[in-house]
This record gives structure tokens, sequence and C-alpha cells, in this order.
């Protein structure tokens, strides 16, 4: 790695832009953290276990898989396998980002890392895809996503559910429309339109017939061997990329 | 291996839980900085990022009901019209939520 890699230039102003970008869905994560803290104190644990559970783990889906895990005694590697199967995208989001993220010192790399999550990467994600480079998005959005799922889970926990039923009024679909909406938002190359049919066909075999919660990890890979396979020429603005080859 | 559910026992639990994430969130990261990134690998994680996107959306909606076929559909059409993600999400969860106020 050279020397001078270090040098994204990181703006305080846009992180608070993309903390107020990312605000209107974090309202919808308050409503799901509302519904893990009340699932979390109906299986035993104390509200400010929830609450720290909230607070360190931050991965919503991981978080309702282990609760109803629970009980008086607790199968710890069982527990830990699925957390970890469920949470293995990150390392697939994570290395997506890494043509960004090498350009930090890695102190603030990992840092940043801390607040990964699907909501705030799609977004730099796509950005990314257009060229443009946004890690502020990690950080201002992943802050307030990380606020508004303990801020739930608070409310989950002392009051019980926000809503008596968030299904009914469709917000169980949120994210998946957040992260559809940045899918066909991104650019569309015969390339990718390949990838995404190879990936969709993948996940949805690995669904069917791999043990659970692996279908992300091999839909993405699958996909991904598209890319490996078949380079494009032209691939956005170039210093998007590439420019700390040397 | 067991862990009784008893205060400290719980807070081993979650310490273990959130360690593992972090692991998840550092790993892909840490492997990639021993990775030369050639334009190969870049456009491997290219489309590999959206193909993410289409492996967690694919499947939520093949075991969805129908509430959240008619949310993705939804988002997706106006997405493709419109290129506006907050009508394209609103609308769809609000297509969801009609789904199921008529079928259930």
């Amino acid at each position: 790695m050279p020397a001078d890699a270090h040098r994204y230039q990181f703006q305080p102003a846009r992180v608070r832009a993309e903390f107020f970008r990312l605000l209107p869905i974090s309202l919808f994560v308050v409503a799901f953290g509302a519904a893990f803290g009340l699932a979390a104190v109906q299986k035993g644990l104390e509200p400010l276990q929830a609450l720290l559970m909230s607070a360190v783990v931050f991965a919503g889906a991981s978080q309702f898989a282990a609760v109803d895990m629970w009980g008086g005694q607790v199968s710890l590697v069982p527990l830990l396998a699925v957390v970890f199967a469920i949470n293995s995208r990150h390392l697939l989001m994570g290395a997506s980002l890494y043509p960004m993220l090498r350009e930090m010192p890695p102190g603030r790399r990992y840092g940043l890392l801390l607040l990964l999550t699907d909501a705030n990467w799609a977004v730099s994600a796509q950005q990314y895809q257009s060229g443009r480079k946004n890690l502020e998005v990690i950080l201002g959005g992943g802050l307030v996503l990380w606020l508004a799922w303990v801020l739930g889970t608070g409310i989950g926990v002392y009051f019980g559910g926000l809503l008596q039923n968030p299904r009914s009024l469709g917000l169980d679909m949120v994210l998946g429309c957040f992260l559809l909406a940045m899918a066909l938002g991104g650019k569309k190359s015969p390339r990718t339109l390949l990838a995404w049919a190879v990936a969709a066909i993948a996940s949805l075999a690995a669904w069917r017939w791999l043990p659970a919660n692996m279908h992300v990890v091999a839909g993405a890979l699958a996909g991904g061997a598209v890319g490996f396979f078949w380079l494009e020429r032209h691939q956005g603005p170039e210093p998007a990329s590439g420019e700390n080859d040397q | 291996m067991t862990v009784e559910t008893s205060t400290a026992g719980i807070l081993v639990i979650i310490a273990l839980m959130a360690l593992v994430t972090v692991v998840t969130r550092f790993g892909g990261v840490f492997a990639m900085s021993f990775v030369r990134i050639s334009p190969r690998i870049e456009s491997f994680i290219n489309t590999m990022a959206s193909s993410v996107l289409i492996a967690i959306i694919v499947p939520m909606a093949f075991s969805g009901d129908a509430g959240a076929i008619a949310a993705l559909a939804t988002t997706a059409v106006i997405m493709l019209a419109t290129q506006k993600t907050l009508p394209a999400i609103a609308v769809g969860i609000a297509a969801a939520g009609l789904v199921r106020y008529l079928v259930g």
C-alpha cells in the first residue's frame, strides 16, 4: 500500500446531511426496535439487558433470532452460529466498501465499520456505483439508525409495542422496499442485469436447499462471479477507483 | 455448551453476540487489505455489492405473503418509472398495508 494512501476527504458537514437523509427511514426503525424490545422482555430479558444488546450488537434480524432461542438456558454455540450466519452479509458489505475505506487510516476505518448496517451501506454502495464516494453516510446515517434502534428498543421494553400490529401497516416491508429502491436506483448495465439474474437464482436455490441464513452470501458471491469474469471497459468515472494502485 | 440466563450469563451471551457481529463487520475489510485491488477484483466487488441487495430481496419476495409481494412490486414499478426513492418506498409500504387489509 502506498504511503500516501490515507487521503479520503472526510467532510463533517456531509455527515450531518447524511444523518438527516436517513432520518425518515430511522422513524420506521424505531417501530422495529419497539417490536424487538417487546419480544425481548417477553422472552425474559431485563429491560436494560435488551437495551444493552441493541446498543452493542446493533443488528436487528440476528437479535430477533437470538431472543427466539432464549430460555432458562441458552445453547451458546448454535446461538452464535445463527448470529454469525445472519450477519455474514456484513463481510461482503464491508469488503465492497474497501476501495474507499483503504483511503482512511485503519483506526477510522474500523471505527466507521462499527456503524455498518444494511441501510447506510446500501446508500454508500449505490453512490459508489455512480462514481461518488460517500463514507459520510456510514457515520451520519449509521448514527441515526443506531439511535433509532436503541430508542425503539427502549420504547418496546418499557411501554410495550409501539403499534399493536406493525405488519398490518406494511411496516415490516420498509427495509425490503428501501433496499430494492437502492438497487433499482443504481447503474444498470447488461453485466449488472446478468449478475442480478444469477444472484436471484443462486439465492433462491440456497434459500431452498442450503442451511438457513446462507442465501444472502451465496447469492451475492454468485452475482459477484459475473463481475469477476465479465470486465467492463469503462466503470463509471475513473477517479473513483484505481487512483492509488501504483 | 449451555449458559444459564442468570444476569452474568446474559451479559456473557450479549458480549459474545457483539463480538461475533463485530467480526462480521470488520472481517471483510480486514481480508480485503491483503488483496491487491486489480480491475478484475474491483469488478467483482461492484457486481457483488449490487447482488447483495438482490439476494436479500428475492427470497424475501418468494417467502413473503401477498402484501410483501405487493410492496416490492409497487416499489419496483415506481422506482423504475420515476427514480424517486422516498415515494417508491412510501407507496410500496402503503400497498402492503392495503393488500393485507383487503386479504387479511
